[in-house]
């Protein structure tokens, strides 16, 4: 029979350069005493210091009516914010990786703007825009609606400084996955949502996912932004972050951290999902 | 399309514009002034310095958590691995109280440096230790997937010419993680302009001395001097979009050059 | 500055690379080892450069024995299959770094080491390049430059790992022809790896051929063609038909057919055989000229080149056979798809006992 030769790489992993035990010893050392200092002292003392004065006083500390109506206004923020921002962010991604269009750089550039601008300065444009004293907010004012120093606020600013997480994730992802699938759905004669929920959302999910996390998150804990529109007024316009400041800044510092413990453990939940949810993406993009 | 030009106005462009619409107002001198007050030249010069320290800081640290966590194998590495981007997912606000505590002199580390005259609150130091911890994950995350990539034959070909393991790192393995080391720390820098929550708490907030030029800002909201505010806020503005442009002209250099 | 590899021997987990590996490489000679992929031959080449250390066994270069130097005391030239060049770096730089990188009292000054990377850049006709950026330059002009590095630290042998491979067909072709050429002006030892038989028979002074971490036959590319040593060889060298059968009272079965066993097998008992012939060592005539001719029906024609390719079915064969005869030939008799001519096998190896590609 006749036979031809294929060309493919031997099946071996060749071992890889690596350096002296001793060399990865100190440097594995370092890092880890880096994660100690700044890592790991931080979470420790956090709940050392919740739980410095018992169980009891950490229940109450977290379950009395202020604390609780910051964690409403925090989870009303939310509940509005990651479903706005998603549905932009899947737009947004949408817009700039399957079309060509004039400016698609600028768009670019513009969805980092909030990653760049402090967050004080994000709460300090809405205070502009709409507070009190500017006439857009003197006409609001006349109408009733009061924005500045209330919940509408609040959502607006967090809004701005998460819009960019969901986009973020897709566009790399998007722009990796090309046009194929899509085009040939089309060619079969999907139509428009067809194709969009059927070919491209099983695509991007878990960044969807993920982004969406990211996006929870920083929503919970943003501080700077928030605490310029707020007016920190307790029961009614205080997300959990600035309940936390208030207490510390009152010396109570076993409920500030008591309070502050929950959002440790919503950032460690968010880390634990993303490394969960990056070995679903690895293995999704086996499959494909 | 028309959606996310919409929305992108709405909640980005609209708003910032306000700035300027703000500042222009003033006129050139009062503007010149307000942004040129001993006090706020100040804020400006702490906040460049401590993001400029930590920035560097956040490079060598960075670089040595990249490597270890891409290059060597040992018990607890994911877990570490995942924990790097904590800074990212923590409140700000939550680092801030948790680093006044442990230097505060009564805190963990704070009662021990006390008694070698180090203070670390109230005091520039503070400042860039809440900046390093906030910074830390970009330099991280910018350098992994590179450094990943590299192949293991182009160290190989080094070895093999006579290099030894520091002149492969020095002469080839650095050089091409350059560019990623300085997206991540320019990131990291210009995030640490513009902190505010975490370096509040352990900064003290001492006008001329460790008073953070956001917090300028916050302090001329409250007194209800909006003007004053968006002149400070405009040239943090202009200093953060150069950082933005900055950063895609080394990410196109980076491309154009060596792909 | 020749090479010695004494019994080699190289597992990894599950299975054995190398097994007892021994060969002597003379100064000067250019050597390929020749193998299917996964056999084990690049295991031996990163074995020789110290990239790997073998579990048993020793290397000898240039009298010394070297086995467990690390790569950069080797003194060793290594060309990689995707050319590992330093992106980051110019031509000059690239070429100049095993220069740059000796100890202080060894290493050349500026100007000597400007000649010489100017030097074996002419060599392989980069010299056009020097400033340039290994992306500005196509897949084959990197590997020229690939090559002048390695050969800027003098090395006492020079190793490719597939050095062609990931180039296409033409230029191949072309930079092999090249590099006969160089090894002719400059007769530095090397070695090759290759799983591509005619690169191999092209190139060498000496073919290896490697199976399975053995060693199954060298010799020159002459030796090894034209008596391959068993089945695998015969079939890794080239196109073949394979006939399976058995050798009974000095004949072969082939089929139906029978044909003389080779006298060194004349007088074995029975046992199973194959029998394999070339296609371009098959005969096709209108008339049947001898006896031991078979009739043949041609299923399909191919245009391979000079050359045409058909593919016949004969009387009393379960398979298909192959040949290959000269365009002239194949006007000559006016052959096409359908008709029916004579075939001979005008040359037959026979090879007995276990054979496994």
């Amino acid at each position: 029979m006749p036979k031809t030769q294929t060309s493919e790489s031997a099946p071996v992993v060749h071992k890889r350069i690596s350096d002296p035990l001793p060399v990865q010893m100190v440097l594995i050392g370092l890092t880890l005493l880096f994660f100690i200092g700044f890592i790991f002292l931080p979470l420790g003392l956090v709940f050392a210091e919740a739980f410095s004065k018992g169980w009891s006083y950490y229940l109450e500390s977290i379950s009395e009516p202020y604390a609780l109506e910051a964690v409403k206004l925090t989870l009303i923020t939310v509940a509005i914010v990651v479903p706005l921002n998603a549905f932009f962010g899947v737009t947004a991604a949408w817009a700039i990786t399957k079309f060509n269009f004039k400016g698609k750089a600028t768009l670019k550039t513009l969805l980092d703007l909030p990653f760049a601008v402090s967050p004080v300065i994000a709460g300090l444009i809405f205070v502009l825009l709409v507070g009190s004293r500017t006439p857009f907010g003197t006409w609001l004012g006349e109408q009733g609606i009061k924005i500045i120093f209330s919940t509408p606020g609040i959502v607006i600013a967090t809004l701005f400084v998460t819009f960019p997480f969901v986009a973020r994730e897709l566009i790399p992802l998007m722009e990796a996955q090309g046009r194929d699938e899509e085009e040939a759905a089309l060619t079969l004669g999907a139509k428009g949502w067809q194709m969009f929920s059927k070919i491209t959302l099983p695509n991007i999910r878990w960044g969807l996912l993920y982004g969406m996390i990211l996006c929870s998150a920083r929503s919970i804990g943003e501080f700077g932004a928030v605490s310029v529109v707020s007016g920190h007024i307790r029961g009614q316009t205080n997300t959990i972050p600035l309940h936390v400041e208030i207490l510390y800044s009152e010396y109570n510092f076993a409920a500030s951290f008591a309070v502050a413990s929950l959002l440790v453990f919503l950032a460690l939940l968010t880390v634990g999902l993303k490394m969960i949810l990056e070995k679903q993406f690895q293995k999704n993009s086996f499959h494909h | 399309m028309g959606y996310t030009v919409f929305y992108l106005s709405a909640i980005v462009i609209v708003p910032l514009s306000m700035i300027f619409f703000n500042t222009i107002p003033m006129g050139w001198e009062p503007f010149l002034h307000a942004v040129t007050a001993p006090r706020v030249l100040a804020s400006y010069r702490l906040s460049f310095s401590t993001a400029l320290f930590a920035a560097v800081f956040d490079a060598i640290v960075g670089l040595l958590t990249a490597w270890v966590l891409v290059r060597y194998r040992f018990p607890g590495k994911q877990f570490l691995d995942a924990l790097v981007d904590l800074p990212f997912a923590l409140p700000t606000a939550v680092a801030g109280i948790c680093f006044a505590t442990i230097y505060s002199p009564v805190g963990w580390l704070g009662q021990t440096l006390i008694k070698y005259n180090i203070e670390i609150i109230n005091s520039p130091t503070g400042i860039v230790v809440a900046l390093i911890f906030i910074g830390f994950p970009f330099v991280v995350r910018t350098i992994q997937p590179v450094l990943e990539e590299v192949e293991q034959e182009i160290e190989e070909a080094a070895q093999c010419l006579g290099a030894t393991r520091w002149q492969t790192f020095r002469k080839i393995l650095f050089p091409h993680l350059f560019p990623a080391l300085l997206t991540g720390s320019t990131l990291a820098f210009a995030r640490g302009i513009g902190e505010y929550g975490s370096v509040i708490f352990i900064a003290g907030n001492l006008p001329m001395k460790t008073e953070i030029a956001p917090l300028m800002i916050m302090s001329k909201l409250d007194q209800f001097d909006y003007q004053g505010a968006s002149a400070v806020a405009l040239v943090l503005l202009v200093i953060s979009f150069s950082m933005l442009l900055l950063l895609n002209a080394i990410q196109e250099w980076q491309q154009k050059e060596y792909r | 500055m020749g090479i010695e590899l004494q019994n080699i021997t190289k597992k990894f987990t599950g299975y054995t690379a190398l097994d007892n590996i021994s060969l002597n490489v003379a100064s000067g000679e250019l050597v390929a080892l020749l193998g299917p992929s996964g056999c084990g031959k690049t295991t031996l080449l990163r074995i020789i450069a110290g990239l790997e250390l073998p579990d048993s066994g020793k290397i000898i270069l240039d009298s010394k024995d070297t086995t467990n130097l690390p790569p950069r005391k080797k003194n060793v030239g290594f060309v990689f299959q995707h050319y590992a060049l330093f992106r980051r770096l110019t031509v000059f730089e690239n070429v100049a770094f095993g220069l740059k990188v000796l100890p202080f009292r060894e290493r050349p000054s500026r100007s000597a080491i400007q000649d010489r990377v100017e030097h074996l850049l002419k060599l392989v006709q980069m010299d056009w390049a020097i400033k340039r950026y290994p992306s500005q330059l196509s897949g084959g002009q990197r590997q020229r430059v690939a090559l002048a590095r390695a050969l800027a630290v003098n090395p006492k042998v020079l190793l490719l790992d597939e050095p062609f491979s990931a180039l296409d067909a033409k230029v191949r072709q072309e930079l092999r022809r090249w590099l006969r050429k160089l090894h002719d002006e400059i007769h530095v030892t090397s070695i090759f790896v290759t799983h591509d038989q005619e690169e191999a028979l092209e190139l060498a002074d000496r073919i290896v051929v490697i199976n399975k971490g053995r060693i199954e036959q060298q010799g020159t590319p002459q030796e090894v063609y034209d008596h391959p040593a068993n089945a695998f060889v015969y079939n890794f060298l080239g196109n073949v038909n394979v006939f399976h059968g058995r050798i009974k009272n000095g004949k072969v079965s082939l089929g139906t057919h029978h044909v003389d066993a080779p006298d060194e097998l004349k007088y074995t008992e029975e046992k199973p055989s194959q029998a394999f012939v070339r296609p371009h060592e098959i005969g096709i005539s209108r008339i049947r000229s001898n006896q031991a001719d078979l009739a043949g029906t041609i299923r399909e024609v191919r245009l391979m080149g000079g050359q045409i390719g058909l593919n016949l079915e004969c009387e009393g064969f379960e398979h298909a056979i192959d040949a290959e005869i000269p365009r002239d030939l194949y006007l000559n008799l006016q052959l096409a798809k359908g008709e029916k001519v004579f075939v001979s096998l005008n040359r037959v190896r026979v090879f007995t006992g276990d054979y496994e590609i």
